[in-house]
């Protein structure tokens, strides 16, 4: 169509476009490698009369998302984004947003929690928001993060849903790679988007509620069970809003992408960028006569149990591939997997990997050799790491 | 509004509704009880300032008419503040059963939940 | 500004109603009436966790009579940076047309502690809102620790005076300086003996465009070990012994409330509550700590007079 452009941007400033498109009332942020660009473009925006919205520009990031809830139960639109420490300083007032049933949309790329501190891609610090309440998609490349945050801000805020949601996309490999991304109009976006109407602004001086109360074991339950509804409408009202947006970009992201497996007899599950490699070893392995698949989980929160099961339904070997590690425990999507995997009458071997911590590369050779692994039939208890430097590698450090 | 009977009766977003608390009786808590005698009053209002509670009752002309006994939680700061010696503190033993669990003395709490509305 | 009429706010619709579950003769609940008293503008009010949040919003009930929100204990003063912002916005745009005033409040805890810095940040920020602390001196509502406003020598239940300590061994920091050290254009200190002296105040921070942060001295019975009758008695002797000078501090020009003359001992103040008694114990007196602390009641006056207009 003539009225979208395509142009050459990152992860990160394709964020910030589509927020300049929203037009969002208030952004409170605070700058944190590498999500910084995305408030430093808005408030670029902001500063140039680009839109129309007030930027707070806060003393830190638990304040930022305090400001956030603040606007949003105020009756704003809401946006702000963060990364690691910041995410993890904010974690408290996590749960109390989606309490609050604020639909705040939240650009979180992903880069790992220190200590060390290290500034590259991995999923610690969203991962420890899973039981936040607040809906995780994680995003594979640039136009999908556009796509997904214009998506967002009508799933947050639709009366069936009222749950803020993160838009997750890797650091640096994401954020800061540049790749064509095709825009659509403003116009459209506008339309798209329409505008909030909030169900108990905190500005309506005519009819006072209070938020936040204190509610001891009489209640308490009562309302987080309430709260659970929204996110139980999460995938149902998704599909709809992607089959609307679909009409404008022609593309379609389901909450699980499947990728060549519908025949396949191994796959791979995995989230975010790494997933291109994967899907390129697909493509080498099924020129081999090789039954190799890939699901890329998006949506994390709420988790597609259903659909999953579907898709992995009837397969010789699964492997999981996290980018994130419990310590002590399964790594998250892994343990997603398999519960989603337990239900199915016919036992589907996973294996569980962890990867790319703290930003360590994941090439078409690793993803080679875990299809070998699964081929092979070569399962362990315990989780496999890839591209770790083991005490018997041939490979030195320079 | 009456109080919530199952998860689906919540409002969202732990919403309550304003001013909601004036069903509660907290002049149940009172050990002790203030009465104002109306003749010594003068109507100087320090006791209304002071109240943490609100429950200095007026009349339609605004003058201190009562303690407002559905709420008074018996703290004695009106008695404590009064120029006019016109407020004392007596034990709510002393009070019947009945005049206890009411609050049946003082204005009515309907009147209060009137200019609160 | 409007002249303050008793009988106009009798008849006023109230921001705070009764039925809150604050302790009887607690002092909170008593400034954030006054404080509210004079405000003829509809309000949003945030607050800080602590017990007048928890004693007003039982749920499923509310003692508030105007939108109320609370997030948690450290964050109030950026939760109404974020619904001022909200406010300004939708106001330019034309979705709200009413004048609408914001007022944050916290207790000591949540003011002078861990939400300093949230303070710090909106002050400088220069929303338009008012910033009121009820100060009772400690965490009241888990049960009478030390906060950073305590005073020197208070048995708190963590500072406890025993057999080898005197209570709190710091002195209490002057939160009321550090506001005014953002350049704000409103800051005061006052006590709820005197409601006028409140309300006019709090008036005034809600009526001046840009930030105001106002600090309530509020006695708590139970940590003060004071009379629940005595709230306002004791207050009188705060200001009296110039433990706790009532000023205002407007466009970064210092303005003497009160002066008493001639001023109480500090000792008359301390001895009137029991959470000094320890230092009366007959056998374990520590005068020294008494005079410290009438020292540095003197030093602060001076400090603060140097500092008003004459």
């Amino acid at each position: 169509m003539s009225d979208k452009k395509k142009i050459m941007t990152s992860g990160n400033l394709a964020f910030a476009e589509a927020m300049r498109q929203i037009d969002p009332d208030v952004v409170a942020a605070y700058p944190i490698t590498p999500s910084t660009e995305i408030p430093m473009k808005f408030a670029e925006f902001a500063a140039n009369g680009k839109v129309t919205s007030e930027y707070i520009a806060v003393e830190s990031e638990h304040s930022a998302i305090s400001a956030c809830v603040g606007a949003s139960v105020a009756g704003a639109r809401v946006m702000t984004a963060s990364s690691a420490n910041g995410v993890a300083l904010m974690h408290e007032i996590f749960p109390i947003a989606a309490s609050f049933r604020a639909p705040i949309v939240f650009g979180l790329v992903n880069r790992s929690l220190g200590a060390p501190v290290n500034i590259h891609c991995d999923h610690s610090d969203s991962m420890p928001e899973r039981d936040s309440g607040w809906i995780q998609i994680y995003c594979e490349d640039a136009q999908e993060v556009y796509d997904t945050v214009l998506l967002s801000v009508r799933l947050a805020e639709d009366s069936r849903v009222l749950t803020p949601v993160f838009v997750c996309q890797d650091g640096f490999i994401t954020s800061h790679c540049y790749e064509p991304l095709e825009l659509l109009s403003d116009e459209t976006v506008k339309k798209f988007v329409g505008e909030r109407k909030a169900l108990y602004p905190l500005l309506d001086t005519d009819n006072p509620v209070s938020y936040g109360s204190f509610t001891m074991s009489e209640y308490y339950f009562e309302i987080k069970r309430s709260q659970m509804e929204g996110m139980n409408n999460v995938l149902p009202v998704y599909a709809e809003l992607a089959a609307e947006l679909e009409k404008e970009t022609g593309r379609y992201y389901p909450p699980i992408e499947s990728y060549r497996a519908d025949d396949a007899d191994y796959i791979i599950l995995i989230m975010s960028s790494a997933s291109g490699v994967v899907k390129d070893v697909v493509d080498e392995l099924r020129e081999d006569g090789i039954k190799a698949g890939a699901l890329r989980v998006r949506f994390f929160r709420p988790f597609p149990r259903k659909e999953l099961a579907a898709l992995a339904k009837g397969k010789r070997g699964a492997a999981v591939l996290d980018r994130s590690a419990s310590i002590g425990g399964t790594s998250p999507l892994a343990a997603e997997v398999r519960s989603a995997l337990y239900s199915l009458e016919e036992h589907v071997p996973v294996q569980e990997y962890i990867f790319g911590l703290g930003g360590r590369d994941f090439y078409a050779e690793d993803a080679h050799s875990v299809f070998d692994d699964l081929i092979k039939g070569r399962y362990t208890e315990t989780p496999r790491f890839i591209g770790l430097l083991e005490k018997d590698d041939k490979n030195e450090r320079a | 509004m009456s109080k919530p009977q199952c998860w689906q009766e919540v409002p969202l977003a732990t919403v309550a509704f304003g001013a909601s608390a004036l069903k509660v009786q907290t002049g149940l808590w009172r050990s002790s009880r203030p009465v104002i005698d109306t003749e010594k009053c003068i109507s100087c209002y320090k006791c209304w300032l002071q109240c943490p509670d609100d429950s200095i009752a007026t009349d339609d002309e605004g003058k201190v008419a009562g303690i407002n006994l559905f709420f008074c939680k018996g703290c004695g700061i009106c008695a404590k503040v009064c120029p006019a010696d016109a407020i004392a503190i007596y034990p709510e033993s002393e009070f019947s059963e009945e005049d206890r669990e009411g609050g049946k003395t003082g204005a009515d709490p309907g009147e209060v939940g009137a200019h609160v509305g | 500004m409007s002249a303050l009429n008793i009988k106009e706010m009798i008849g006023k619709k109230r921001t705070l109603t009764q039925g809150h579950r604050m302790c009887p003769g607690c002092g909170a609940p008593t400034a954030i009436r006054q404080a509210f008293m004079g405000i003829d503008y509809p309000v949003v009010v945030v607050s800080a966790t602590g017990c007048m949040e928890v004693s007003t919003t039982v749920y499923p009930y509310s003692a508030w009579n105007v939108p109320f929100m609370h997030i948690a204990f450290e964050n109030a003063a950026a939760g109404i940076s974020g619904v001022e912002a909200a406010y300004r916005v939708l106001r330019k745009k034309g979705k709200i047309d009413k004048e609408i005033k914001f007022v944050a409040f916290g207790g000591d805890g949540g003011t002078y502690d861990i939400g300093l810095q949230s303070l710090s940040g909106a002050l400088e920020r220069g929303h338009d809102f008012t910033y009121i602390c009820y100060n009772n001196q400690g965490y009241m509502n888990t049960g009478a620790q030390r906060s950073s406003a305590t005073p020197l020598g208070a048995n708190a239940t963590t500072s406890p005076a025993g057999s080898r300590s005197s209570g709190k061994l710091q002195r209490a920091k002057d939160l009321t300086e550090i506001a005014a050290a953002h350049n704000i254009p409103y800051v005061a200190q006052t006590s709820l003996h005197n409601p006028f002296d409140v309300m006019k105040k709090v008036k005034r921070a809600v009526e001046t465009p840009g930030p105001a942060f106002v600090n309530i001295l509020t006695p708590c019975p139970l940590f003060w070990k004071i009379d629940t009758s005595e709230q306002a008695n004791i207050c009188k002797l705060a200001v009296n012994s110039k433990f706790w000078p009532v000023y205002e501090v407007i466009d970064g020009k210092y303005y003497l409330s009160y002066e008493p003359k001639p001023p109480a001992a500090i000792e008359e103040f301390l001895r009137a509550q029991g959470r000094y008694s320890h230092l009366f114990k007959k056998g374990a007196e520590r005068f020294d700590l008494v005079a410290d602390a009438q020292r540095d009641a003197d030093e602060n006056w001076e400090k603060l007079l140097a500092k008003c207009m004459r």
